[in-house]
């Protein structure tokens, strides 16, 4: 061996890195200080999902025209078996009951899909985690962000619906924008939770979708909850448990915004602060459960 | 040390102290395949499920200088590349520490760019990956495509990825890695692609970011391209460090180890 001489012979390694102002590589920053790095990511997130989005349908030849059809033809086909086949309809009227079912599922698909991109947020992109650096963060918000430019596409298809259904613009489709967003930071922050859980226990992905089918029939996509339970004699207060179940909450929202005739009588007490109270909690767990483990995402 | 840099202004850029990397590799245990065997690695309590580990880095120190170009050598395998991930910040230790002087960075941004989308789309993706603003990469964009030569053969920068040739594919990714400046710079053998031309033209590149970056790391099994930039090798043998010292003295011992 031959190391050479220095002046700082002596000191250990960490008295010279000390002195010469050095930090340790690849250390977590404090809370603060990410939130910063995030923020100086922001076009790398929205470009990055962005990206995602349009290389999705890039092969296909009728391109980013799926970006709509995909929603579609989901929507057909719940109807199909949901509507038709299964008269799940019961309580609501018939009316409203397919711009009822479509809504219930685009909103249900925003989650599902934020959190199934979540679960390989960071398993699935080892490759550049390991090869450039920024806040990890970035990833998990960015698919995100992705199924939230997929909600918009899905958007357009539920507002035909609507008007083919006789619910048109008015003032009350406002809501619909405070109610996706609070959903948005709900759903970033259940992603955040799963990207760390999925790095750590890749089988999730396996199991994720499993969880979520059963979570999305627990949730009133194709059927009115309290509709269902209403010939049953329990008592009043589950409905109202079942129905402050976040996804429920916000699918209640959106339709009550923008269907005619789902009025408030259809909607759980205090459902503006469920709205707020889930979006608040996940998002600000989910955060500082992701950051906490910052500086080991990439180990293999 | 061939390095007139007198010692008393010798600045540490990067110091590796005792540091040790272990991979975990799952569904690699050795033993039976079968679900059941899975099944009762995971019933098993204790550590080991199913997991094997991979020591890839077993204590090594060194301390790098600012003005220092440095060789990393060694057979496949025997942790160069892992090292330089480390020094990066990129995989954690498992014991012992890596200080750095600002953020190291790896020349590459293969992982950032998606083969569907268009050339022009993944100049500004990796531009962005690499943390460069939507500024700095407008100002470039040009620098970038002319250096790539993409549009010497037509208009191909506005066509998806998928549709280059491998050769043209990898100019491009060499060019957006090398468009930005770094304060420790480390390449990871980038140097053998595309054609004669273009190997010029990025050695060249290479030089200047040299220039530009205080430390620079060079992983490569060419000695020539070794001896040609680095004035100090470290060669790394089973993740241990068993040579460092003047590129010279070093590549002496590691071709009279390999027979060369």
């Amino acid at each position: 061996m031959s190391a050479p001489p220095s002046p700082d012979e002596g000191l250990t390694a960490a008295q010279l890195a000390a002195k010469h102002g050095l930090t340790v590589s690849g250390a977590r920053p404090s809370l603060f200080e990410y939130v910063r790095q995030l923020w100086d990511r922001r076009h790398f997130i929205l470009a990055f999902s962005r990206a995602k989005l349009t290389a999705q349908y890039s092969q296909a030849k009728l391109g980013q025209l799926w970006q709509v059809a995909t929603p579609l033809l989901n929507a057909a086909v719940y109807f199909f078996i949901f509507g038709m086949l299964l008269g799940a309809r019961e309580g609501i009227p018939s009316d409203i009951y397919v711009p009822f079912l479509v809504t219930g599922v685009f909103v249900f698909t925003f989650t599902q899909s934020s959190v199934l991109a979540g679960v390989r947020a960071i398993s699935g992109n080892l490759g550049l985690v390991r090869a450039l650096h920024f806040p990890r963060a970035s990833l998990p918000l960015s698919f995100a962000l992705q199924q939230l430019q997929q909600l918009l596409y899905s958007m357009i298809v539920l507002v035909v619906i609507m008007m083919a259904f006789g619910s048109f613009p008015d003032l009350s489709w406002l809501l619909v924008l405070p109610a996706l967003t609070l959903q948005f930071v709900f759903n970033s922050g259940l992603a955040l939770i799963f990207a760390r859980m999925g790095s750590k226990t890749p089988d999730l992905a396996q199991l994720m979708p499993f969880l979520l089918r059963t979570w999305m029939y627990a949730s009133g996509v194709m059927f009115s909850i309290p509709a269902m339970l209403a010939d049953k004699n329990w008592p009043g207060w589950i409905t109202d448990v079942l129905q402050w179940n976040p996804a429920a909450i916000y699918m209640d929202l959106v339709r009550f915004a923008m269907i005619d005739g789902y009025d408030s009588s259809f909607l759980p007490a205090h459902v503006w602060a469920f709205a707020l109270g889930w979006a608040v909690l996940a998002g600000g767990v989910g955060f500082v459960y992701f950051w906490k483990a910052e500086e080991r995402y990439g180990r293999g | 040390m061939a390095d007139p840099v007198k010692d008393a202004e010798r600045i540490p850029t990067v110091i590796a102290d005792e540091l040790h990397i272990v991979y975990r590799v799952n569904g690699a245990k050795s033993g039976k395949g079968s679900a059941t065997a899975a099944l009762s690695r995971i019933l098993k309590r204790g550590e080991e499920r199913g997991v094997r580990k991979v020591h890839a880095v077993r204590g090594v120190s060194f301390v790098a200088y600012r003005g220092e170009a440095i060789g990393l050598i060694g057979s496949n395998g025997s942790g160069k590349s892992t090292l330089l991930r480390a020094i990066a910040g990129l995989l954690p230790a498992e014991k012992g520490k890596v200080y750095t002087d600002g953020q190291p960075s790896l020349l590459g941004v293969n992982a950032a760019l998606m083969n569907d989308l268009t050339g022009e789309r993944n100049v500004i993706l990796g531009g962005l990956a690499m943390g460069m603003s939507r500024e700095q990469i407008k100002e470039r964009y040009q620098e970038i495509v002319d250096f790539s030569g993409i549009n010497e053969k037509g208009d191909f920068i506005t066509l998806p990825m998928r549709t280059y040739s491998s050769g043209m594919a990898a100019r491009l990714r060499f060019s957006i890695a090398a468009a930005k400046d770094h304060d420790v710079l480390m390449i990871d053998e980038a140097l053998a692609t595309g054609d004669r031309k273009f190997q010029k033209r990025s050695e060249e590149r290479i030089r200047e970011l040299r220039k530009e970056a205080g430390t620079v790391f060079l992983v490569s099994h060419n000695n020539k391209s070794i001896r040609d930039t680095c004035n100090r090798v470290l060669w790394l043998e089973r993740g241990e460090l068993r040579m460092d010292g003047p590129t010279d003295e070093v590549l002496k011992e590691y071709e009279k180890f390999t027979g060369k």
